[in-house]
């Protein structure tokens, strides 16, 4: 047990009060605004602008700095609900539920923001708008992943066993997610050859690969904003007939 | 022990009560089977090339639509209710249910599907490949399955979401079974594509009880 400093504990179980949340993300919200419009405004103007064209796809292949991060946020939020899932289920942490619900919605969005921006760029690149290509399909998937999440939420009324199914479903799917995406692979590669012109990766540029990272961890951070939002507004209407929810209105 | 084969014989003798209900996931396979030759035309080359897959989606939208009746009935009477209540372990008492519900519905689907499959014009070699991946894969689909129902089981019109639940984590099955048919068609070796079921049927038979009785007990109370 001694392993973990005692003040990471202590925090950790303070993080699990509704209010202490509350309080945390009204302090953080500012600071991750920040960060991140500086981020994306520096990835935007060195992806868009600074880098290199590319010697084979000219400019387009810049949609990258969308589609890249996006689809890795799609897998980076649902394995943050598969966690969060585990640590409502053993600790009956409230306020990972209320982490959990909330990154669906914007999981999903990443989900489908990768599948649009990567299918605008199929249709110059490969002359499609869509193929049945491993990744496509397997992403495809991932969106009906987090709908069932979102829609299974959405049917139970009582929200607190809603809560309860959304974390056993979201620990079912991670288990799911690697052996969905090796069986598509493998589908993929069975089924059609190499027809389509991938992207091959002669090691991206340093130049290229910059404005990338940047674009990743502004994405996070944007992530972090839009989750801590709705949680806010879940943790009000939660804890609505509590005297610091009480408190607070009467205080504005 | 007794238990789990008290559960089985129960929900044999349930079923076998009510044997219009037993039917129908079948005839609803054969229809759906029939359904294709008409909607893409009767060319026996295009069959013959879409057999393995209109087969395995047919098996997997029956088995799915009975999924319903899983825990439905017992949910509904309280018997649900009393078997959380027992001292014996919830999962053993779901595994049982689960390999009832597969012999009241995946098996009868190994009977018809050879002769669907001769309809379709599937290569006779690979008849025994079908049979062998039915054997193998049917009980995946009630497994899994049966997390999707647990979940929904105390909600009034859970059938929609159960297949948005079900259905993507189905992927990985229906792409090895029909997959391993088409190459047996073929005259190729299927025996990655086996071992792979094998493996999958080993994995959720052990797994899949445990977030299902996790996820009755959730919503029975």
């Amino acid at each position: 047990m001694s392993i973990i400093p005692a003040f990471i504990v202590r925090f950790y179980h303070k993080t699990a009060s509704p209010p202490f949340f509350y309080n945390l993300s009204n302090k953080l919200l500012p600071w991750f605004t920040g960060i991140f419009l500086i981020l994306l405004g520096y990835g935007l103007y060195a992806g868009l602008y600074l880098a290199p064209t590319d010697y084979q796809q000219g400019d387009s292949y810049r949609i990258i700095y969308v589609h890249v991060p996006a689809a890795w946020m799609s897998l980076f939020i649902y394995v943050v609900m598969a966690v969060a899932g585990a640590i409502s289920l053993i600790w009956r942490m409230k306020i990972a539920d209320v982490v959990l619900i909330s990154s669906a919605p914007i999981g999903a969005s990443f989900t489908f923001i990768a599948l649009v921006t990567g299918s605008l760029w199929g249709k110059p690149m490969w002359g499609t708008w869509w193929v049945w290509d491993a990744r496509l399909t397997s992403e495809l998937i991932l969106l009906f992943l987090y709908l069932g999440v979102i829609s299974l939420y959405g049917a139970i009324e009582d929200k607190r066993t809603a809560s309860k199914a959304v974390a056993i479903l979201a620990l079912v799917g991670v288990v799911n997610i690697p052996i969905i995406h090796y069986s598509v692979q493998w589908w993929n590669t069975l089924h059609q050859g190499p027809t389509v012109t991938k992207m091959d990766k002669p090691s991206i540029h340093l130049d290229m690969l910059i404005p990338l990272l940047v674009m990743a961890t502004a994405f996070k951070f944007y992530y972090a904003i839009a989750m801590l939002q709705v949680a806010r507004v879940e943790i009000l209407i939660r804890e609505q007939n509590t005297q610091w929810v009480k408190k607070l209105v009467e205080n504005k | 022990m007794s238990a789990f084969f008290a559960v089985i014989r129960r929900d044999l003798i349930l079923a076998f009560r009510r044997r219009a209900e037993i039917a129908n996931p079948l005839f609803f396979f054969i229809l759906v089977v029939t359904l294709f030759p008409l909607g893409v035309g009767a060319n026996p080359k295009l069959l013959q090339a879409m057999a393995p897959g209109v087969i395995w989606v047919s098996a997997l939208l029956a088995v799915m639509l009975s999924l319903d009746s899983l825990f439905r009935s017992d949910f509904d009477d309280g018997s649900l209710e009393q078997m959380l209540l027992s001292p014996h372990p919830l999962t053993i008492l779901v595994l049982g249910k689960i390999i009832a519900h597969w012999l009241v519905t995946g098996l009868p689907l190994l009977v018809v599907a050879p002769l669907l499959a001769i309809f379709l014009g599937l290569p006779e070699q690979a008849l025994g490949t079908l049979l062998i991946t039915l054997v193998l894969a049917t009980p995946v689909l009630s497994l899994i399955g049966s997390i999707g129902v647990s979940l929904t089981v105390g909600l009034r019109r859970g059938g929609m979401i159960i297949s948005l639940l079900v259905l993507p984590l189905y992927v990985p099955v229906l792409i090895f079974a029909s997959n391993a048919v088409e190459m047996a068609g073929n005259g190729l070796a299927v025996d990655a594509q086996i071992n792979i079921l094998v493996a999958i049927f080993f994995m959720s038979a052990v797994l899949a009880p445990l977030p299902a009785a996790a996820a009755l007990r959730m919503s029975v109370n």
